[in-house]
């Protein structure tokens, strides 16, 4: 039996699993712009199209300062406490 | 002296098993088989267990596995004779030689030790032992037994086998988990499995190999070096070490991977944005001062390409930590369109001196005997630029400012995008063939003949967000750098062919990369 070392950060000792769904939408919708090119675009015509399907949602508008780095800590965990849903317009 | 003996759990040639310690007083000796000295010593330490066995527990811990039982039969001993085969009893106590005798008191506490054979060591123990229990000593004939011979090294300290016994101790500073591979599992391929690798066999980074990489530095395994997004795991120094292992690095190495990680987690380098951008960026590192000769790099013939331990395994495995230790894989956070090679490692060593101009490192504000990692990112490259008409130093500036303008694409001008040039030796000498040709007239030459005027002025995207960001120097209308400080220079290659490269950058400034200079700490 070899034994080597782990040479990965260890964050993953199980897999992870996916938030179970509610089987309907209601809460906070985040609708994050990561500030890539006409993000803000998609996310307003989501934001319009999701109105109109399902009035009684709420939306929040969230701003990445850009695309190049990771989340900002407190950005993120204003997020997390704020929404049930996260839409993030992703690439250009 | 220690005061206290680290216990043991032994079996003898009989299958009875040992305890140290135990409640009566101890005369233990580590021996070898094949050890003179430890034969010399053999009737010497059957008589003394004759003489004081009753009181005494007299124990041979020997080191020869299965030939053990030829040193018992050789000279008839009566003794327990304990298997230490794995060597880890001789670990423990920190033997360097065999025979090493340790007389001891009912609390396992040293009362005397000595290792080889000096006879007065063995003659005062004798006495010693007989005055303690109150025994008659053994008649010894002393006068035929040598007056000195020097003992055997220890088993354990055979390198191979020490480094494991290292690993495995207890108090050892591996932390990382251990990862067991079923004996009918291909190592290699497991690692494969696992994720990994960067494409290419990894060497297995077991415990004893990474001890021996962590031995070229003194900081504490447990430091953390950087934060390594986008996961933000924790490079530590056994974190490096471990992946240093799997590129196939050498502990002389080490240094200049720490150096390496730390420099591209900053956040002007920006690491996370280089990995994931689509334009298929990669950290290009350069090296300068005495480490490159102290480690071997190459800086001359093939310096870009492939042949050198040093430049390819230490490239290799910076690349190999923002995988694994960032968690940063090839269509996970890393978006490339299509990458390229220099992903699996780009380093070399700058050619210090054959350069007529100060050394990279120097440029950047370090002293020349400092020893230096500067990173770079890079989204193309090395390419060729060719020129072997020019006698002149301004022509050949002009091909080498030509051979940029295909930075990025030939259609784009202003760029805040870094190039870093390298100039060969033979552009050198004509560079210098009518005086000294400074690196700013080399870069305003580039600029000069890389301006087009009339040219769309078009630049998309996160490009445009930096141009006013950007340096505040002079530059020709329509300039292809939006600043001279994106050109870098620096010299390498053999003395034969006249062929610089470059390398094409990614965007510079806030939304991208600026390159970072670290000093290797080489204590």
């Amino acid at each position: 039996m070899t034994v080597i070392l782990d040479p990965t950060d260890e964050h993953s000792p199980v897999e992870r699993q996916i938030a179970k769904r509610s089987g309907e939408l209601k809460g906070v919708i985040g609708l994050l712009d990561i500030s890539k090119p006409r993000g803000n675009i998609l996310l307003d015509e989501l934001e319009s199209l999701i109105n109109k399907k399902v009035p009684n949602v709420l939306m929040r508008r969230f701003l990445k300062p850009t695309f190049a780095k990771p989340c900002p800590d407190p950005l993120r965990r204003e997020i997390g406490e704020s929404c049930d849903y996260l839409i993030e317009a992703l690439a250009d | 002296m220690d005061t206290k003996q680290q216990k043991f759990s032994l079996i003898d040639m009989m299958g009875n098993t040992h305890n140290f310690p135990n409640t009566q007083p101890s005369l233990i000796c580590f021996v070898k088989e094949d050890c003179d000295t430890c034969n010399t010593a053999a009737p010497v330490l059957e008589a003394l267990h004759q003489a004081y066995g009753g009181k005494v527990k007299v124990l041979l811990i020997a080191q020869s596995g299965e030939a053990n039982s030829k040193y018992v039969v050789r000279h008839a001993l009566t003794m327990p004779t304990l298997n230490d085969c794995s060597y880890k009893t001789a670990f423990d106590w920190d033997i360097e030689a065999v025979p090493s005798v340790f007389w001891m008191d009912e609390n396992g506490t040293p009362i005397s030790q000595f290792e080889g054979f000096i006879r007065s060591d063995w003659e005062v123990l004798t006495r010693d032992i007989s005055k303690y229990t109150a025994l008659p000593a053994p008649v010894i004939e002393w006068n035929e037994l040598p007056t000195w011979r020097p003992g055997c090294g220890s088993n354990h300290l055979d390198p191979g086998i020490y480094d494991k016994l290292r690993a495995d101790a207890e108090g050892n500073p591996l932390r990382a988990r251990r990862i067991d591979i079923g004996s009918d599992d291909d190592v290699v391929e497991f690692m494969f499995d696992q994720g990994f690798s960067d494409g290419l066999p990894l060497v297995p980074p077991t415990p004893d190999r990474v001890i021996r990489m962590l031995s070229a530095t003194r900081r504490s395994p447990q430091d953390v070096v950087a934060t390594v997004p986008p996961n933000m795991g924790q490079a530590t120094i056994e974190k490096i070490a471990i992946n240093a292992v799997m590129a196939g690095c050498k502990p002389e190495y080490l240094p200049v991977v720490i150096a390496a990680v730390e420099a591209v987690c900053t956040d002007e380098f920006n690491i996370h944005g280089v990995t994931a951008t689509t334009m298929g960026a990669a950290p290009v590192m350069v090296v300068n001062g005495p480490i490159r000769e102290k480690i071997g790099m190459n800086m001359k013939l093939g310096a870009l390409g492939a042949g050198n331990r040093a430049n390819a395994t230490i490239g290799r495995a910076l690349r190999l930590v923002v995988r694994n230790v960032g968690g940063a894989s090839t269509g996970g956070v890393e978006r490339s369109t299509l990458g390229n090679p220099m992903k699996f490692t780009m380093c070399f060593a700058e050619f210090e001196e054959r350069s007529p101009w100060p050394a990279l490192h120097v440029e950047r504000g370090f002293k020349p005997e400092d020893s230096v990692v500067t990173i770079f990112a890079m989204t193309g490259g090395p390419v060729h630029i060719v020129d072997q008409t020019s006698r002149a130093p301004d022509q050949v500036a002009e091909t080498l400012g030509l051979g940029l303008e295909g930075v990025f694409s030939p259609k784009m001008q202003n760029l805040p995008v870094d190039a870093l040039l390298v100039v060969c030796p033979e552009h050198i000498d004509t560079l210098m063939r009518e005086g000294y040709y400074s690196k700013n007239q080399l870069r305003n030459q580039i600029l000069k003949v890389t301006a087009k005027p009339a040219a769309n002025q078009s630049v998309d995207g996160a490009l445009r967000a930096d141009k006013s960001s950007v340096g505040i120097k002079k530059i020709p209308e329509g300039a292809k750098f939006a600043s001279t400080d994106y050109i870098h220079i620096v010299v390498a290659g053999s003395d034969a062919g006249k062929f610089s490269s470059a390398f094409h950058g990614w965007v510079t400034g806030a939304t991208g990369s600026i390159s970072v200079s670290k000093k290797i700490d080489l204590d």
